[in-house]
């Protein structure tokens, strides 16, 4: 976990190349900041990310993974929804059996314009790991 | 093969620069392992550069690249024609975004932007060193197409596709061609009528023998992908023989006993079992309606062309490409909506134009003539979140339209129209004015103020507060009130799931980018177009049949395709044949094989999408997805998380 005087948490972002990056680009485009230790992995769809990639990085000293998930918007049908769930649910219970604490794995459906919500989302998240980790 | 990575990091004027410190992230990585150079460069998509990048491949005869600029929505394919003109396999290229999610997020922190681009530029490093030069896969195309739907859209790409002299099956469900638009009269702009377009689009098609056409006819299994779709088809009888005496065939349906609401005409008028929808209508050749049909025989008695020994067929049609062309349906109020299925003199626009259509000297409804019609316009359009939030753009113009003939075919009606603001856009705005010019009323509302329709025990009263006279109470004691409602997705839309259409939020099927590439979508070799893909007017439909037609062409035209490579694989060792894979792919891409005596997946790579799906549900993790590999994710995680 970070260490205490972190000022931001090390966040892995997961994000989906039709939907959800062209959010965060957005972001960027908007100068809506969020933390700089917040980095991201483009995927073509987020019912395709593999478990062990997400404990890899738990694995490798991230504080927490966000999955910008494709939600109803997905270009690749309308199971994107139910099966990122799925993966995340499954990964979760990876993550108790190894000692990781579920709530460090996020998931939000961002859509292509939901800049705003993506900004807010890592914010928060990255506020509950830095408290997390002081506690 | 050793990797020899050329990297360039990109000051993008200042927009970079200004806020991360270019150089000190070309230090940090000049010593990455497999970087034989790295180098800042102002504007990295400029000719110079561009070419300058050339030459260093093929000079250090580099087999990785990575460019760190800006999103790789703007420049990803231009530096893998780069590396291509280098001679080196686009596929060797690695971008790395560090304007949109680096300098421009974080350029309240320069110390934070810099150190967070050198890892991005890191991991994009890690991922170069595993890239592999890819090709296209090839598959062989039938040059045919089918076209769903024969409406205007359909049957317009349909003459398209003939005049590139390329064969077309035109598959239409109902028995009669021509769609939504056959239901239409008098149309704005020329006021030709519906009948008359479909008329000359008909006659223009049907004398081309590249032009197959089934009507009643549906898909019902359809197997294959891009280039080589094995479609069967089912095509449902209209026991009565084509070739018809039209005076016997006229008494027979007289004497049906049987009398169904006429869907034709939405519900307003009846039909018998046996029926046309009008006299020209295409094929000329009247129906059955088994579902309603009580074979009493009386028809077969009187006309010796009613033949219920005609049989169901099954057509096997093989074609390269699928152009749907499925069309919408008018949105249904519910009970209740304006009055509407409880106040009996509240209709749809539909039915209003089809009333127009059948009622010739006076306009009447229900046995009364009607002389005020109040319009209440955005009626399932519009609506709040959960609804159909979107505008169908045709309505406004279609009921102003229907306002101006009405008033002309009867002159002593007045039109009153409860609006949420006019959208007759381009030169459809003419006949507001003309509207307005013979007198129309416009009054207007917001959407939380609604009007609101009651009933006075004669008429309808419509009310409304008018924020064009600074929002006072208004009312309308109407004869008929005209709801004015958009299109929405086919009720009946099961042919999209077949060949696994991607909708949008509205449920209407999507295209792959709105503006770029706007009647392809993510089901390879099945274009779009008309009002199956959202509301558009003709024109709209046309210029998207003319469009998804040369697309589809684009497929077939070559007897060859190329697809892209980036797809699943199988690791043969470990794979246990345990079905998730299957079972969770979206396309059916994977199916059985056997690897000697071993049973394992195999993936159809003109059929798998790289979605990825079948990757997380693996026990024994014996999928990849090319270029992002184990080793490709992985390694990025590594670069990201080194401190």
């Amino acid at each position: 976990m970070a260490e205490k005087t972190r000022k931001s948490a090390k966040i892995l972002v997961f994000s989906t190349e039709k939907i959800s990056d062209p959010a965060i680009d957005m972001a960027g485009l908007l100068k809506l900041h969020y933390p700089p230790t917040v980095y991201t992995i483009t995927v073509p769809c987020s019912s395709g990310i593999k478990s062990r990639w997400i404990l890899h990085a738990y694995e490798k000293g991230f504080d927490g993974v966000f999955i910008a998930a494709d939600g109803s918007d997905c270009v690749f049908g309308e199971s994107c929804t139910e099966k990122t769930g799925e993966l995340v649910g499954r990964t979760m219970e990876l993550m108790k059996q190894k000692g990781i604490e579920p709530a460090r794995l996020k998931m939000a459906a961002i859509c292509s314009v939901c800049s705003e919500s993506f900004v807010k989302q890592v914010k928060s998240f990255n506020e509950y790991l830095l408290k997390t980790s002081n506690s | 093969m050793e990797k020899k990575i050329g990297v360039y990091v990109c000051h993008c004027g200042g927009n970079i620069s200004d806020y991360v410190d270019v150089e000190k992230v070309r230090q940090a990585i000049e010593d990455e392992g497999g970087v034989m150079l790295a180098k800042t460069t102002m504007f990295a998509c400029s000719d110079s550069n561009q070419k300058d990048m050339v030459d260093d491949i093929k000079k250090n005869d580099l087999n990785g690249v990575v460019v760190a600029s800006c999103s790789p929505k703007l420049h990803l394919t231009t530096f893998g024609n780069v590396s291509e003109r280098a001679g080196l396999n686009k596929y060797n290229y690695v971008h790395a975004n560090i304007r949109e999610q680096v300098s421009w997020a974080h350029s309240d922190d320069k110390a934070g932007a810099t150190e967070k681009a050198i890892h991005i530029v890191r991991a994009a490093i890690a991922k170069a060193r595993f890239t592999e030069s890819l090709e296209p896969n090839k598959i062989e195309a039938q040059k045919a197409v089918a076209i769903i739907g024969s409406g205007v859209a359909g049957m317009k790409a349909a003459i398209e596709l003939s005049n590139m002299d390329c064969p077309v099956y035109i598959i239409e469900r109902e028995f009669f061609i021509g769609g939504r638009v056959s239901q239409w009269g008098a149309m704005f702009t020329t006021n030709e009528t519906g009948k008359e377009v479909v008329t000359r689009l008909y006659n223009d098609m049907i004398r081309r023998p590249n032009v197959t056409v089934f009507t009643g006819a549906e898909v019902i299994t359809n197997v294959g992908s891009i280039g080589d779709f094995k479609l069967k088809v089912k095509i449902t009888p209209r026991y009565v023989k084509e070739k018809c005496d039209r005076g016997k065939l006229q008494q027979a349906i007289d004497a049906c006993p049987v009398v169904v609401p006429d869907e034709f005409n939405f519900n307003i008028t009846s039909r018998k079992a046996i029926y046309h929808n009008f006299p020209s209508e295409y094929p000329q050749a009247a129906v059955i309606d088994m579902k309603s049909c009580t074979r009493c025989g009386k028809c077969e008695s009187i006309c010796d062309n009613i033949d219920f020994s005609q049989k169901e067929e099954i057509l096997d049609i093989h074609v390269g490409s699928v152009l749907m062309a499925t069309g919408f349906d008018p949105y249904t109020p519910h009970d209740g909506e304006f009055g509407y299925n409880e106040f009996a003199n509240v209709v749809t626009l539909p039915q209003f134009k089809r009333m127009i259509e059948l009622n010739e000297n006076k306009l009447m409804h229900q046995g009364k003539e009607v002389k005020n019609i109040a319009y209440i316009y955005c009626v399932g359009s519009r609506q709040e979140e959960g609804g159909n939030t979107y505008c169908s753009r045709y309505c406004c113009t279609s009921a102003i339209h229907a306002s101006l003939l009405v008033k002309k075919k009867y002159p002593s009606v007045y039109n009153y129209h409860f609006n949420r603001g006019i959208r007759t856009y381009g030169k459809q705005e003419s006949l507001y004015y003309d509207s307005s010019a013979q007198g129309d009323i416009y009054l207007q509302a917001y959407e939380d103020a609604l009007p609101v329709v009651t009933w006075n025990g004669s008429n309808s009263i419509v009310k409304i507060n008018d924020i064009l006279t600074g929002g006072r109470e208004m009312e309308v004691e109407a004869d008929l009130v005209v709801l004015v409602t958009g299109m929405v997705p086919r009720a009946e839309n099961s042919v999209g799931t077949l060949f696994k259409l991607p909708k949008g939020r509205d449920k209407f099927f999507n295209e792959i980018h709105m503006k770029l590439r706007p009647v392809e979508t993510f089901i390879d070799g099945v274009t779009i177009a008309g009002a199956c893909q959202g509301p558009k007017n003709i024109m709209e439909s046309v210029n998207s049949a003319l469009s998804a037609a040369t697309k589809s062409f684009s497929y077939v035209s070559k007897g060859e395709l190329e697809t892209e490579p980036i797809v699943a694989v199988i690791d043969p060792v470990l794979c246990t044949w345990c079905d998730a894979c299957s079972k969770a792919c979206p396309f059916d891409a994977i199916s059985m094989t056997k690897d000697g005596t071993k049973s394992i997946a195999l993936i159809n790579n003109s059929v798998c999408k790289g979605c990825g799906m079948c990757l997380p549900v693996c026990p024994t993790d014996a999928i990849e997805l090319i270029a992002y590999s184990n080793n490709e994710i992985e390694s990025m995680i590594d670069a990201l998380a080194h401190d």
